[in-house]
């Protein structure tokens, strides 16, 4: 039944790759949507199986063969479901099919094949994805870990045309696999100490080991899974891909870039969770580099012009959150993090997709403005999505954003959380500085519009769903159609009620959501799964460890209740303040952010050039190695010195050959004449010795 | 007596290239006609040898369809064949793709087609004789014999340096290979002195007893002729120029067939026979092939020629198969092994669309192409997967030898396992630009705009590769499981030589201690 889960779009994809170009629209288009949302009915199935089992047995394993086999290594292609991995198919699927559906209207001006050939990339990314959540071995997890890149790469670079896209595709891709490299020898390392690469299986291994408190084997594992989450889930230092990839349709950037492929770096983590809590090192490092990310995208967001890429780099922000709550250990509270993240950033994309296709593809910001009276839906979910990121109570990033910074404080990370709190604000600050820009203020786009027709070609070819605009008249803006309002929609309800399962102890809720998660983040007990799978060892000290982080967990809580209404007293005071300064500097007075920026240029270009950092690696790694390839390998290495003594043997012989036939004139005199040379200097020899 | 299957599969395309030669063929009337026929000959062969597999005992460690009969034997030289779990796929490989190539030169190839047909098949028979011989001078025959036609197809088919590839390619080898007929028949002696008979059959050979540096200069001596096949950084510069000036046909059997001798020489010849010096020596031949790993795929990706980036890839990609093999545990020689296969099938499909954008442009420039997915979505789409699967994407073949050889390579030292690791992103830097350059963009080359896409002989050549890189990335465990018994014999021969060592790297059922986890599946 699990292997349902990914089957059904995985066969969308292969309908449409194969005969999807002799299928009208509708027909790969709804073919597509069909997939997800069966391959959603299956999941929920699985979900309420999964719910009937008692809390601590929630597992469902089920293998379909023998994968990679090789003596003691083992690798099943096994699919289990936990409660993480129930959620996660959740998201995926339904979230998933919004956007599929969304997408049949949004790509609508795209050739036959075009849109056949996209919704088949688009269904076999859910298909890896939901391997990748899936996956009960490290090996299972990495085939849905690439091929989600894979699909990424078809994704961004789907107008192949441009060479803007292509190339970014190629960068997601190759800064995908330096992440992807690690995860290898992580997996190498893995399975050289454990023997295994099932997620349980290491589990039960590592807690019977005490926590890692100097660098050791673990904390080295756990730190190269890191690294490759942060090619993943774009971190620092391989974020540089994600803005780049905003060239793919704005319901891709929705799907993969925002709401599902980007967070399967914080799902490992999150599937790891007790090797990573065995590793108190690399938590540092996660929960450091998280809080890192978070802030310098932040800052990178406020300056920019693209509504697409303010969404890329706040995108890159909330994960540096969710890492920060990895980090320090609050695993429950990131995948909170990640799971109403999923709602409301899919619907900020999808809501700037309704804006640029109502603009006929234009990005930019500053050709823009007023739009809320032309596009209300849009605006009104847009605004639901703004007010739930920026933390604005009884909103869904409220609750898990919330949970993450007390936990950060709780957990004694002080100055971690000043820089979360700091990021907070900046998050409102940009956020409604692009609400702003875009739908208030005065309209700058009807002067831009000659332009944008010219952008329309050549900037974005997403365009408008009827085709039966009138092109000429200028001005004339419409909302989203039926088939993405509706999802835009969905997901700002989602955007308001998804955090009520997370409601915290503090405001009389229970937290659910925690209490949900928390048997996949303890090694597994003396429960044995559902279906015949791992048996891991029953012992005392294993029942016991989980039952006392359990015990903690809910202690701190009810402990910490005061401290934690503090908190979120001064969170939402910054999140307030932070759309203070945005309506005071971008609706207010206009001319203020010019002046400020005027007055700073060089932070101004600083920020707007995102801190320099592709130019950075560029000079420092990329060109270095392709000059140094061209000119010292290929030209000097290969061609001048290892060719060169080859060739130069062959010339050896042959110039001594011919040396040598000078001697065979074929004069007998000559002969003569070298014979009693020779025979001289035999007898001189012997008669000196 | 049962039918002499391995003589069959080895002579028959022999057999019937003589049979071509013949047949008159006066101003090319038959060309067609002899075209078909030498596929005809060549379909049968790759039959026969999926009738090996089928009959195949995958449980059995030793020789199967062993055969053996006196050809000199007063120098103590027998016909000698065998099969075994290693060299069993390599024969299907060669089965499988001699078709391929002659498929893919179909057009490519219009001058001489009989006596192209007839060195295509000639070689396949040599191929084929070096995978099955178990007798030493029988080998050598076979290594040597090889040559010949290989020689004659770059020479006479290639493009316009042929001649200088067609000599390069052939004293460079056989710089090689006469260092180890030496070593051979210093083998044979050493045997006739030990025991009164002169024997160069395999099986005697193995249980010679030498001092450590006799085996190291045999061993050295041996690896020398291997290395330069396979090739092993830094004697690798034949390999670019002869694949740039081969056909296509020439191309894809030397990338696909011709390059595992090498590998495989060092595997049932150079390992087994002298283990101590090959233990004392893995970490340095190693090297090289971590070198050559990072060293082929640098020099791949500035390369502006596509035959060349593809040739440079395949010493980047045989880095990993002699990482492998050095490795000396099951996971490692296994990957080592499914690594020449998947280098066979992708780097085979690799040459062939190279051939096939050359046959319709008579360039192979990267720069003369772009935006040939506009005319060619289907060819393009083929190319995709081929690319992905040299790039070892998991669910496609190169992943799994990749991994499986990396993951040998980390039991046994880890360093060289990373340094080799860094080859996963090199290759996605070198194909996904190489084919973002080819495939992507506007077509800003006119010539390009109407390519005709694949026509019904190219699927056919193109298409079971690219089915084979789905199957073997899906299933790899129906090529994995019957080599393991014979892979598992060979490292508990090779490291037997040290007991102490032997536990940490043998493969052992049994708990490797308190760390180890319990698993089910």
């Amino acid at each position: 039944m699990l292997a349902l889960i990914p089957l059904f779009p995985f066969i969308g994809f292969i309908i449409n790759a194969l005969i999807g170009r002799r299928l009208s629209k509708a027909t790969s288009g709804g073919l597509a949507c069909l997939a997800m949302l069966v391959s959603f009915g299956v999941a929920v199935v699985a979900f309420w199986r999964l719910l009937g089992l008692p809390a601590e047995a929630r597992v469902i394993d089920e293998t379909l063969f023998t994968w990679i086999a090789s003596g003691r290594f083992q690798a099943p292609l096994t699919f289990r479901l936990d409660p993480l991995a129930g959620l996660m198919c959740l998201v995926v699927t339904g979230i998933g099919f919004l956007i599929h559906v969304y997408s049949t209207a949004y790509m609508h001006e795209e050739t036959d094949h075009e849109y056949a050939r996209y919704f088949s990339y688009l269904n076999l990314f859910a298909a890896f994805m939901l391997v990748l959540v899936l996956g009960a071995n490290l090996l299972v997890m990495f085939i849905g870990w690439e091929g989600v890149g894979l699909c990424s790469y078809l994704l961004i670079g789907y107008w192949f045309d441009k060479q803007s896209a292509t190339d970014a595709g190629k960068k997601a891709f190759v800064v995908n696999r330096v992440g992807d490299m690690a995860f290898i020898v992580g997996m190498c390392l893995a399975f050289a100490s454990f023997g295994t690469l099932d997620f349980r299986a290491i589990a039960a291994a590592v807690a019977a080991l005490p926590p890692e408190v100097t660098w050791g084997v673990l904390s080295t594992i756990t730190l190269l899974f890191f690294i490759g989450a942060t090619g993943k889930s774009a971190q620092i230092p391989l974020y540089i891909w994600l803005p780049d990839a905003m060239e793919g349709p704005t319901p891709v950037s929705a799907l993969i870039h925002a709401a599902t492929m980007v967070t399967a770096g914080v799902y490992m983590i999150g599937r790891n969770a007790v090797l990573y809590s065995h590793a108190p090192l690399t938590m540092e490092v996660v929960a450091v580099i998280g809080v890192a990310t978070a802030l310098l995208a932040g800052t990178i967001g406020l300056a920019q012009n693209d509504i697409k890429r303010v969404l890329a780099y706040s995108t890159v922000s909330q994960l540096g959150y969710m890492f920060l709550a990895m980090g320090v250990g609050a695993f429950a509270a990131g995948i909170f993090h990640l799971y109403t993240h999923a709602f409301f950033k899919a619907l900020m994309f999808l809501g700037s997709g309704a804006v640029i296709h109502a603009l006929h593809g234009e990005q930019d910001m500053r050709k823009m403005g007023g739009l809320r009276r032309a596009l209300p839906i849009t605006y009104w979910t847009f605004l639901i999505g703004a007010l739930a990121i920026a933390g604005v109570p009884g909103l869904s990033g409220f609750f898990s954003k919330d949970e993450i910074l007390f936990r950060t404080f709780a957990s004694g990370h002080s100055v971690l959380w000043v820089l979360g709190t700091a990021t907070a604000l900046l998050t409102a600050v940009y956020m409604f500085r692009l609400i702003y820009l875009t739908f208030h203020g005065k309209p700058r786009y009807e002067g831009a519009y000659e332009g944008a027709q010219e952008a329309h070609r050549a900037h974005d070819r997403a365009a408008h769903a009827q085709g039966t605009h009138n092109h000429g008249g200028g001005g004339v803006l419409h909302d989203a159609p039926m088939a993405m309002a509706i999802p835009l929609v969905l997901l700002a309800i989602g955007s308001v009620v998804a955090g009520y399962v997370g409601v915290p102890h503090a405001l009389g809720g229970s937290n659910r959501i925690e209490t949900f998660l928390e048997p996949s983040f303890s090694p597994p007990a003396h429960t044995a799964p559902a279906v015949a799978g791992t048996h891991a060892e029953p012992g005392v000290a294993l029942s016991g460890e989980g039952a006392h982080a359990e015990a903690d967990a809910h202690g701190a809580t009810h402990a910490d209740t005061a401290l934690e209404l503090t908190l979120m007293v001064t969170s939402v005071a910054i999140a307030l303040m932070g759309i203070g300064i945005a309506t005071l500097v971008w609706l207010k007075r206009p001319h203020v952010a010019a002046a400020l920026a005027a007055r700073v240029p060089w932070m101004h270009r600083l920020l707007l050039n995102k801190w320099y950092v592709d130019e950075l690696y560029d000079a420092t790694i990329v060109q270095p190695i392709k000059n140094s390839s061209t000119v010292g390998l290929w030209k000097g290495v290969d061609v001048g010195v290892i060719d060169g003594a080859v060739n130069g043997t062959g010339w050896l012989v042959r110039g001594s050959a011919a040396g040598l036939r000078l001697a065979q004139s074929g004069s007998v005199r000559i002969y003569a004449a070298a014979f009693f040379v020779g025979t001289v200097l035999v007898i001189a020899f012997y008669l000196v010795r | 007596m049962a039918l002499p299957l391995l003589s069959l599969i080895v002579f028959l395309p022999l057999v019937g290239a003589m049979a071509l030669l013949l047949l008159p063929n006066r101003d090319g009337a038959r060309d067609e006609m002899i075209r078909q026929l030498a596929l005809g000959v060549a379909l049968v062969t790759f039959a026969l040898t999926l009738v090996a597999w089928r009959q195949f005992d995958a449980a059995a460690a030793g020789y199967q369809f062993v055969e053996r009969y006196a050809w000199i034997p007063q120098f103590g030289i027998n016909y000698t064949l065998g099969l075994d779990g290693v060299s069993l796929f390599l024969v299907v490989l060669t089965g499988f793709l001699t078709p391929l190539a002659l498929l893919s030169s179909w057009q490519g190839v219009t001058k001489k087609v009989k006596e192209f047909c007839f060195f295509v098949l000639a070689l396949e028979t040599g191929m084929l004789g070096v995978f099955v011989a178990l007798d030493l001078f029988l080998f050598y025959v076979f290594w040597d014999a090889m040559l010949v036609p290989m020689y004659f197809l770059i020479g006479v088919w290639g493009y316009e340096r042929r001649i200088y590839a067609a000599v390069k390619f052939i004293l460079y080898t056989m710089a090689g290979s006469v260092l180890m007929l030496v070593a051979i028949i210093a083998l044979a002696v050493m045997h006739q002195q030990a025991t009164g008979q002169y024997s160069f059959a395999l099986e005697d050979i193995e249980s010679l007893q030498m001092g450590f540096s006799t085996e190291l200069w045999l061993f050295l001596a041996f690896t020398l002729a291997f290395a330069i096949k396979v090739p092993l950084f830094p004697f690798h510069t034949w390999l670019p120029d002869a694949h740039v000036e081969a056909p296509t046909a020439g191309s894809v059997i030397l990338a696909g067939v011709l390059l595992k001798m090498g590998t495989y020489g060092l595997l049932r010849f150079a390992f087994p026979l002298f283990p101590d010096a090959g233990l004392a020596c893995a970490p340095y031949l190693a090297a090289l092939a971590v070198i050559g790993i990072i060293y082929g795929a640098l020099v791949a990706m500035v390369q502006p020629d596509l035959k060349k980036l593809v040739a440079y890839s395949s010493v980047s990609h045989m880095g990993f198969v002699v990482l492998g093999i050095c490795a000396m545990n099951l996971q490692g020689i296994q990957g080592a092994v499914y690594q020449m296969l998947n280098h066979g099938v992708s780097t085979g499909a690799l040459f062939m669309i190279v051939g096939m954008l050359s046959d319709r442009r008579h360039t192979r420039l990267i720069a003369e192409f772009g935006g040939l997915k506009h005319a060619m979505p289907r060819l393009v789409a083929c190319f995709l997967i081929i690319t992905l699967s040299s790039i070892g994407l998991p669910g496609l073949n190169g992943f799994v030898g990749e991994f499986l050889a990396i993951l040998g390579g980390f039991l046994w030292r880890p360093t060289y396992a990373v340094l080799a690791a860094s080859g996963v992103i090199l290759s996605a830097v070198y194909m996904l630009w190489m084919f973002q350059r080819v495939n992507y963009g506007e077509v800003t080359n006119p010539k390009n705009a109407r390519l005709p896409d694949l026509s019904a002989r190219e699927w056919a050549a193109i298409g079971p590769t690219v089915v084979m890189a789905i199957v073997m990335g899906i299933v790899p465990n129906l090529f994995l499981r019957p080599m393991q018994p014979a892979v598992t014999r060979l490292v508990e021969r090779v490291q037997a030589q040290r007991p102490a060592l032997a536990d940490i790297n043998l493969e052992s059922e049994g708990d490797r201690g308190p760390k180890k986890a319990h698993h089910a599946d």
